[in-house]
């Protein structure tokens, strides 16, 4: 199987905050262009890539969804050479003092998060939590230096390193959801190597952590007959055990609930099973939180699945993923694509239908 | 006319780098003692690694009534231990020195003597209910995070992972506190002037009660010590437009002369000489605000029967976090100050009225 890790650490080297996308669609589009037949960018920013199925005529097409986009924070004010932020995406103030930065003004500036001085804040803010419309951004540079080089609304993107850590795992900021578009490359990969009788679209979708809206818009251009999100879920971790985490490094999640088609669900779990690929169940008792939820209600609506990767502590600089959970991501769902019969769509049934027979 | 200049280029860049990318928590100072030992040890001919750990090197100078120049930087950081193994690459810790508790979360770091790298997490945002964000995250919960599987040993030493950068005119890291000090300490030994028997303590535990000034003084029986710190610049903006009035230093001004602080009352003929030193010198500096905090001096003071003592400071915002701020031109600025006040210094100075 191939190495990934090499080219998650460098999608996870680069900003692409959501509506930014750009330093990180030119890596994915660079390491996807020689795996398919088309390529291209959408009115929003996201990556289309086409690998066609094999024979003749009009084939059946399945879209993978993995968002690109980061969260992070933006410029809200600068006041004596100090950058006062709002956020992109959700982010726990708490976890971001200390945190280095990168101010992407005229040129890129490093800095860090910080929290002012106790007397520099007001009398009822001086008690821990410092909120995010109290922390800063330090540059480094005296006032009247900065305000030539950053304006407001300017992006600022985490700026950790990529590291690796014991048991086959990956630490770093951004691996949600960077860490999906390297299972979904895992899964081009095998495809090379398949057959395959629908025509994939393997899109790395932009926006998602604040509107979805790369997932909501690419479904409707590329109208699929099924849509596949990759994204990543909570794994278990200090202090966060409950049902809404899963085993790191304990194979993939297979989503279920509401956004999700039941009976992709059941086909991936039993397709994981023959594969002896280990899974768990991602239960999503209501909003499944990823690009499944808007492409499920594209166009006329589309049967659509949730395939999940778990990571630690997320939402924060130092996410933690297993390679291995990507590699298994990316194989579960290569099997499912080659697996697809052409008439598969026609096969679809309810389970009530079922009952009936 | 200014006094001239004979102490070098000043401290180097490469080498506060190292010392910064090092590791060396109060009480396991190893790392960084061997910096400056394998600086200075080829040309020194005086060195002891104490029972503490201190480095004392001593650099006599020539001719008659020469003072006895205790300088002092301290070699420890603020971190923290691991005190339990939760299992599965997952340890408890507990700080060492007054760490910053609020910016430990979501930050990387390193443990052990190789540098093990883990991260401290925190609980994805989406799992906290709106409550939970309202209070501060609790470091009882908190676990540093090897990998499942990762090891390291129960009593192991670690703070965040060395993130040192620079800045246009300033540097950020870890550690910059005392570093720097430990930097332009080391500097001023390889251009140690001949007027002044120079006794230089490289020093342990500072950040834990300044234990390890304590027994340096009482090895050295200096004349008079001069510390060498960094000290908090809180020069920031006020909000709704008031005034700074407690900024303790500022950034770009230079070194910080103390006066006062929570430790010690700084010798005042110590404290003119150096104001007057800069001032002749024409190397800016400023008076820290007096007030708490407290250095080395606190504990050399009151070694022996007494040892006059003044601590200069290099400002640096956001103390006791992953990643503080210094400017450079304060750093080499404290140098400058520290090696032109030496070669004037005099023992007439100590026969001056306080």
């Amino acid at each position: 199987m191939t190495d990934i890790l090499p080219f998650l650490k460098s999608l996870i080297s680069v900003a692409g905050l959501s509506a930014y996308e750009d330093p990180v669609l030119q890596l994915i589009k660079k390491e996807w262009t020689p795996l398919v037949d088309e390529i291209s960018i959408s009115r929003l920013g996201s990556l289309h890539a086409l690998k066609r199925g094999s024979g003749r005529g009009k084939h059946p097409t399945i879209m993978i969804a993995t968002h690109m986009d980061a969260i992070g924070l933006m410029v809200t004010s600068i006041v004596e050479g100090v950058l006062h932020v709002g956020e992109i995406g959700g982010v726990d103030p708490r976890i971001l003092p200390g945190t280095p930065v990168l101010v992407h003004g005229k040129r890129a500036l490093p800095g860090v998060v910080a929290i002012p001085p106790l007397l520099a804040l007001p009398e009822d803010k001086r008690s821990a939590p410092v909120g995010l419309r109290n922390l800063l951004v330090d540059v480094g540079l005296p006032p009247g230096s900065v305000e030539g080089v950053v304006r407001v609304g300017d992006l600022i993107s985490f700026d950790t390193n990529a590291v690796e850590l014991a048991g086959e795992t990956l630490s770093g900021h951004s691996l949600d959801n960077r860490a999906s578009v390297a299972a979904l490359t895992v899964c081009l990969e095998e495809l090379k190597r398949k057959e395959h009788s629908w025509d994939v679209w393997a899109v790395a979708t932009a926006q998602e952590e604040e509107t979805y809206g790369g997932g909501a818009t690419s479904a409707f251009e590329l109208h699929p007959d099924l849509a596949v999100a990759i994204d990543v879920t909570h794994a278990k971790a200090p202090g966060a055990e409950n049902w809404q985490t899963m085993g790191l490094g304990k194979g993939p999640a297979i989503g279920w609930g509401a956004n999700l088609h039941p009976f992709l669900h059941k086909r991936l779990q039993e397709l994981a099973k023959k594969l002896e690929i280990p899974i768990s169940v991602d239960l999503t008792p209501e909003h499944s939180g990823t690009d499944a939820y808007a492409m499920q209600v594209a166009r006329e609506g589309i049967p659509s699945m949730l395939l999940s990767i778990p990571l630690r502590y997320m939402h924060t600089a130092v996410e933690v993923i297993a390679i291995k959970d990507v590699q298994r991501v990316g194989r579960l769902l290569a099997e499912f694509i080659s697996g697809l019969e052409p008439d598969f769509m026609s096969t679809i049934t309810w389970e009530e239908k079922d009952a009936d027979k | 006319m200014p006094i001239s200049r004979r102490g070098g280029a000043g401290p180097s860049l490469t080498l506060l780098r190292r010392l910064c990318s090092a590791v060396a928590v109060a009480g396991d100072e190893g790392q960084v003692r061997k910096i400056v030992l394998d600086e200075l040890e080829p040309a020194a001919t005086d060195v002891k690694v104490d029972a503490l750990g201190n480095v004392l090197i001593t650099r006599k100078g020539k001719g008659g009534r020469r003072l006895k120049v205790m300088v002092d930087a301290h070699m420890d950081e603020v971190g923290f231990m691991l005190v339990a193994d939760s299992g599965d690459g997952l340890y408890e810790f507990a700080t060492v020195g007054n760490l910053d508790a609020r910016g430990i979360a979501g930050k990387p770091v390193v443990v052990g003597r190789k540098h093990t790298p883990g991260v401290v997490g925190a609980k994805a945002i989406h799992l906290m209910s709106a409550d939970d964000l309202k209070r501060p995250i609790a470091m009882e919960a908190l676990r540093i995070d090897l990998g499942p599987g990762g090891k390291a040993e129960v009593g192991d030493r670690g703070t965040f992972a060395p993130n040192f950068r620079r800045a246009g005119p300033s540097v950020m890291s870890k550690s910059l506190d005392d570093r720097l000090g430990v930097s332009i300490l080391i500097e001023l030994l390889k251009h140690a002037p001949a007027n002044v028997d120079l006794l230089a303590a490289f020093t342990v535990q500072e950040e834990i009660g300044l234990r390890g000034a304590k027994v340096a003084a009482s090895y050295f029986k200096p004349d008079l010590a001069i510390v060498v710190d960094a000290t908090a610049a809180h020069d920031l903006p006020m909000q709704r437009d008031a005034e700074n009035h407690f900024y303790n230093s500022k950034l770009g001004l230079g070194p910080a002369i103390y006066v006062s602080n929570g430790t010690a009352i700084d010798d005042p003929r110590l404290v003119r000489f150096l104001i007057e030193t800069a001032a002749r010198a024409r190397i800016p500096c400023q008076v820290r605000q007096p007030g708490g905090g407290g250095t080395d001096a606190g504990a050399i003071q009151r070694a022996l029967d007494g040892v006059p003592v003044v601590s200069v400071s290099v400002p640096h915002r956001y103390p006791h976090t992953a990643m503080s701020i210094a400017r450079l031109e304060d750093w080499h600025n404290t140098y400058a100050l520290l090696s032109t006040a030496l070669r004037r210094i005099t023992p007439d100075i100590l026969r001056g009225r306080t």
